[in-house]
């Protein structure tokens, strides 16, 4: 896994990236985003001109009233109430622009992932494991979104606050207010001092939570192994460290944030006990009006908390950037296999396929294939055996450019396989994975996956030349039968056949079946290379099996051993010559008299 | 995995909360009772002082303004005021501080117990329940405590008390005031109640939309490779598109009806303060006018404080509306937590243990060193470990209506190789789970050594017998520490011994750091043969009595399985062993095998035998007929 680069922030340091990278997500949603911000300022505004109204309410209203004039007061209360309800007016439409905006920046931002996904190879996937493409996914995706929300929210309203409330005091009367200067830069220095500290322990606590939660998740998919070899004791020991560890980190970052509040407290309330003795002096001196202190006071509690707001959305930005830089890492992933410049019109002529000289290794690792050369005519049936790790689904992954080869190269049809759009290329050579996958829904949406507009007809005759339209009519409800999430409910062999009727569907040029009918019993085996044969003429069918019953009758034979060609021929001349298909032979043959 | 079982819970669970969920939850804080309690006073110290500071700037703005003031009494207040602030931090910070390591520790208390029940839990929990489910209780649900424990509690505390101060204090300075105040305050409650009814509907549509997407983005990244031959990533990528704005739409709407709560809260309560000062004005104004015999006019002083107090009173208000959602949300979690804790563990009331024996004078006496023989001790008898293990009418459901094994019987002399055939849902990896008590049979017996399985104690069961699963699980470490997993107390020697007898030491010299080369969960770095290979290595470190390997070899070609099979034949020299596989070269040497169908055994005798009998493992063997 690749925990480590996950807390990788300096990879995205510079927040000006951070925020160029995601801004398109917001694509759709933009005016949105600036008539809520537009809107924010409006109703921060409104809230700043109330507490005014109200020192000319207090002011000059009790003072007219004393005088029996009762009209100033619910003038300036009306205004007072009016002006409340505008302000909750446009606070309501803000809140709805910016959960739009909000909702649809993060929508924007699965959907840019998601589809991110979709154009990797099959190196970039291996490369992320699927549980952290899925975290992103979901997790990290609806952190940002509460940074965003936050951000436009909060971050917007604080400083506009900040900023009104601070020329109202200096208007109301410049001299007390001088006394932020001194307040301000403390709070400020102080937040800094103490976020500095503190950024790095919650990291660190971040990091111990991930690794306790990767723990547990795989704790969960061994339980089994865990069972079976008596070591709860010891996972309950390694889990109790690491639980440990997350206690001890948390403690560390949460004694230092927990400074934050009683600080704040600590200087606001300074602020308010010079406020209230140079004030009190002025009100003495008649320097100052009752009415201006009370709107002063209130200011000041303003200006405090919106201080705090911005330092806790600051802090919640940078908390968010560990998720940031994790969507980041996936959007920023080159895909290694890309077919940009390549012809639209270029489609593979026909089943041939040429191996020159092709060597490949996974990554950076050793050759795990050296010096393939090998020729397969349209229409042939060609098998390939090896042993474990000898590199026989490498060998095919190559053909339909799965993966890139190192040097030399593939051609399919007489042309480089770099040279066609991978859609041209993979609908003419279709794969039946080792590790396949059925999706949910119905059988028949499933088969459909091959041809999307086949008619019953095509999809009917693909699974009776994959054996699977019997069993599949054993079903209570035939084609329509529900397969469940990764098509629980069906047998392994049943599977099998299945993903082979998908590929047919294809009505590719190339059909390669990879181990695809260890499951399924050899009699059915037989049948369905003898449908194959039969039923498709020009297809050429690469077979790779560990059953020797299943390539015996094959064209060629391609022998693999450790990443190298050890032979090719057809059966009877690998008997005679070749020592590692004997081997294998026998060992599946000997005692059957 | 098995397949007949997994049915997943609903994705969302209703936040009910069960009755007794507070009372248990608070069962934690009890060891920091003398803390908390701490905690509580200083607490109410804070809001006590807080309040008291507003109060207090009441006398010098009265004094300042009074057109005589006394400079004695303003700056006496000053300090006064100073004093109580003072107070006010200190006790905020050392609340803040005490609460720190007790709902660190609390947390993690959780979490332990949370994990360590799990560990004990039967099988069939796993099956019925998605990773997803419990990883939520180790994240979301644990988060949510974490923040009720930490935030919510503390917050509720001082709103409470802010609240309950305030409104003395308010009712002491007006009751004609205070009067308008509650109805106003009656209003804005009325309004949250209606909003946050309307919203929990929404939450609810979020909820299941985001099931709904994350369901799809889980299943289609799984099926990556798959959507990547079949050039599919148009469609998903359509499909998704619809999935995602059908989300956002309900997301917006739940946002939105949340959003929405703050403006409306916020205004309302400038609202009741505009009320108020119109009102506080009047009354002001008014002077000393009595209503009912009771005065009601106040001076400007007066109504400056509070005019502070209606907001100080609606803010720990909404505050407290604000944390009831958080609330709810972290005692459902508690509650989901709870019930997992009330789960039965693993029942184990075995007594009989495994030791390692070694015979003085013909009798068997128990080892402190490795002996390589192993006994079973039974109170003081010492009976040793042979590999006998006998089904007597075994029946045995998943889930108590389907029968998937019927009336089984069979035995497995001490080192013979058993090895059983049959189609998918046969019941043959049901079998091996059953020797090893993963799930309990409901009717018969089985004995291992002539003890009935039940009494040996559980873990003692499972260490004597290796088993290969079917599908090979590998952990996150090193290749050395995936085959130590077998027996930690393996030497570096004897690990590699162990990879040489299954064939393994081969590939894993050739990988780029050996033995030490670190696996992923996932090993994209490995082929299925070579983790099988790996699996079973770990097993013969382990040594065991009992072997039991569930298609262990179907994915290593037969050329390599032959070639394991030596060292096989080494490993199982002397053991029992049972053999589950599909390729029927695999199980040819056995000494008897058994034919499984729909739960029963169909057929047994040796590979020759059956052959003879032309029935079904003829069939089987000559491929008339599909295995599956």
């Amino acid at each position: 896994m690749e925990r480590d680069s996950i807390f990788d922030y300096d990879r995205s340091k510079k927040t000006t990236g951070v925020i160029k990278k995601l801004m398109p997500c917001l694509k759709g949603y933009g005016r949105y985003t600036v008539f809520s911000i537009f809107t924010i300022i409006i109703e921060a505004v409104f809230e700043m001109l109330i507490p005014l109204i109200m020192k000319v309410l207090i002011d000059t209203g009790i003072e007219e009233a004393k005088a029996g004039n009762y009209a100033p007061v619910f003038k300036y209360g009306g205004i007072m109430i009016a002006l409340a309800l505008l302000s909750l007016f446009f606070g309501a439409i803000s809140a709805r622009l910016a959960a739009i905006s909000s909702t649809g920046f993060v929508t924007g931002l699965r959907s840019k992932v998601f589809n991110k996904i979709q154009s990797f190879s099959f190196s970039n996937m291996d490369k992320f494991s699927t549980a952290s493409l899925i975290t992103r996914l979901t997790n990290d995706a609806s952190m940002i979104q509460n940074a965003f929300h936050i951000s436009i929210r909060i971050g917007i309203r604080a400083p506009v606050l900040l900023i009104v409330a601070t020329i109202l005091t200096i208007t109301i009367n410049a001299k007390l207010s001088l006394i932020f200067a001194f307040a301000l830069p403390v709070l400020g220095v102080t937040f800094a001092l103490l976020a500095s500290i503190a950024f790095p322990r919650l990291k660190k606590m971040l990091e111990e939570y991930d690794s306790m939660n990767a723990g547990v998740q795989e704790n969960l998919i061994g339980i089994r192994v865990i069972k079976a070899f008596v070591s709860q004791k010891r996972e309950k020991e390694s889990f109790n460290k690491k639980s440990d560890r997350v206690k001890d980190a948390g403690i560390a970052a949460e004694s230092l944030l927990i400074l934050m509040q009683p600080i704040s407290m600590l200087v606001i309330y300074a602020v308010m006990l010079a406020v209230g003795y140079f004030g009190g002096t002025m009100i003495m001196n008649g320097a100052m009006s009752a009415g201006d202190f009370t709107s002063f006071l209130s200011y000041i509690a303003q200006i405090l908390m919106s201080v705090i707001m911005i330092s806790l959305t600051f802090m919640q930005l940078v908390l968010s950037r560990a998720s940031m830089a994790r969507v980041i890492e996936v959007i920023d992933e080159e895909p290694y296999i890309t077919d940009d410049n390549n012809d639209p019109d270029l489609t593979v002529k026909d089943g041939s396929i040429e191996f020159n000289n092709v060597s490949f290794a996974y990554g950076e690792g050793l050759n795990v294939l050296c010096d393939i050369n090998l020729r397969i005519e349209p229409g042939e049936t060609v098998g390939i055996i090896g042993g474990t790790g000898s590199a026989k689904t490498t060998l095919v992954q190559l053909i339909p450019r799965l993966y890139d080869v190192k040097s030399g190269s593939v051609k399919v049809g007489g042309v480089d396989v770099r040279d066609y759009k991978l859609k041209n290329l993979r609908d003419a050579v279709s794969m039946v994975l080792q590790k396949n996958v059925l999706f949910s829904g119905t059988i028949e949406e499933n088969l459909r996956w091959g041809k999307h507009d086949a008619t019953m007809n095509e999809i009917i005759e693909a699974a009776k030349i994959a054996q699977a339209h019997d069993f599949i009519m054993s079903f209570p409800n035939g084609y329509q039968t529900d397969l469940g999430q990764g098509g629980v409910n069906v047998s392994g062999g049943q599977k099998q056949r299945l993903t082979i009727a998908r590929a047919l569907l294809k009505s590719p040029k190339v059909l390669i079946l990879d181990d695809s009918t260890s499951a399924v019993d050899t009699n059915t085996d037989a049948n369905i290379r003898k449908a194959l044969k039969e039923k498709t003429k020009d297809l050429t069918t690469i077979i790779i099996a560990q059953r020797v019953n299943s390539i015996m009758e094959a064209d060629k034979i391609v022998v693999l051993n450790e990443g190298r060609i050890a032979d090719i021929g057809k059966h009877d001349e690998l008997l005679r010559r070749c020592e590692i298909y004997r081997e294998v032979y026998s060992s599946q043959t000997r005692e059957v008299g | 995995m098995d397949k007949q079982k997994n049915q997943k819970q609903p994705a969302f669970q209703k936040q009910k909360i069960k009755k007794g969920t507070i009372k248990r939850l608070l069962g934690y804080f009890k060891p920091y009772s003398i803390a908390l309690l701490a905690v509580v006073v200083l607490i109410i110290i804070a809001s006590v002082a807080s309040i008291l500071g507003t109060y207090l700037l009441k006398p010098i703005v009265d004094n300042a303004a009074s057109g005589a003031p006394v400079w004695s009494k303003f700056i006496r207040d000053l300090i006064l005021l100073a004093v109580a602030y003072l107070l006010s931090v200190a006790a905020t910070y050392a609340y803040a501080a005490i609460m720190v390591p007790i709902s660190n520790g609390i947390l993690n208390n959780v979490r332990k117990e949370l994990f360590s029940h799990l560990q004990e839990l039967p099988l069939n929990y796993y099956d019925t329940h998605t990773h997803g489910d419990l990883m939520s209780l180790f994240t979301n649900d644990t988060d949510a405590m974490r923040e009720m424990i930490a935030n919510g509690v503390p917050q509720i505390i001082t709103s409470l008390l802010r609240v309950a101060g305030v409104f003395i204090a308010m009712l002491i300075l007006s009751p004609a005031l205070t009067a308008i105040t509650l109805l106003m305050l009656f209003i804005m409650l009325r309004v949250v109640s209606v909003l946050a009814q309307r919203s929990s509907k929404y939450f609810k549509n979020r909820q299941a939309d985001l099931a709904k997407v994350n369901g799809y983005m889980e299943e289609m990244i799984e099926g990556q490779k798959v959507i990547k031959v079949f050039c599919h990533e148009n469609e998903v990528a359509k499909e998704f598109t619809k999935l995602n704005e059908d989300l956002r739409q309900s997301a917006a709407n739940a946002s939105i009806s949340s959003g929405v709560l703050m403006p409306i809260m916020g205004n309302l309560s400038y609202t009741l303060f505009a009320v108020t000062a119109m009102v506080g004005v009047l009354l002001a104004a008014m002077g000393n006018s009595t209503l009912f015999g009771l005065s009601i006019g106040i001076t400007i002083g007066t109504l400056t404080s509070f005019l502070q107090y209606t907001r100080n009173f609606s803010q720990p208000i909404v505050q407290l509306s604000q944390q009831f959602q958080s609330i709810m949300s972290a005692l459902a979690g508690a509650g989901r937590i709870f019930d997992l804790l009330d789960e039965k563990p693993e029942e184990d009331s075995g007594t009989v243990t495994l030791i390692q024996a070694k015979e003085v004078d013909g009798c068997l006496i128990e080892s402190d060193t490795c002996t390589g023989k192993w006994a079973w001790k039974r109170g003081d008898e010492y009976i040793p470990l042979r590999g006998d293990v006998r089904l007597n009418n075994v029946t045995f459901s998943y889930d108590g209506k389907v029968n998937v094994l019927k009336n089984v019987s069979f035995y497995a002399k001490p080192g013979q190789k058993i090895a059983l055939v049959g189609s998918t849902g046969a019941g043959k990896t049901t079998i091996t789970n059953l020797i090893n008590r993963f799930y309990d049979i409901q009717e018969g017996t089985i004995t291992f050594d002539g003890i009935d399985i039940k009494e040996i104690k559980k873990s003692d069961l499972r260490r004597s017998l290796g088993i290969v699963l079917q599908d090979t699980h590998l952990f996150t470490g090193t290749v050395r520490e995936n085959i130590r997993y077998g027996n930690p107390l393996a030497t570096d020697e004897e690990v590699e011994e162990a990879a040489k007898l299954s064939n393994a030491h081969f590939f894993i010299t050739h990988l780029p750091q050996g033995y030490d080369t670190v696996l992923t969960a996932d090993g994209a770095n490995l082929s299925q043969g070579q983790r099988q290979l790996l699996a079973i290595a770990r097993v013969a470190v382990a040594n065991p009595p009992v072997l039991i390997l569930d298609e262990a070899t179907s994915s290593i070609d037969t050329r390599t399985e032959a070639l394991i099979e030596r060292g096989m034949d080494k490993l199982m020299h002397g053991r029992t062993v049972f053999v589950i596989a599909h390729r029927l070269s695999t199980v040819r040497n056995a000494d008897a095998i058994l034919v499984l169908e729909n739960g029963e055994i169909i057929e047994r005798g040796s590979h020759e035998e059956l052959l003879a009998q032309k029935g079904r493992y003829y069939k089987l063997y000559t491929g008339a007929f599909e295995l599956e």
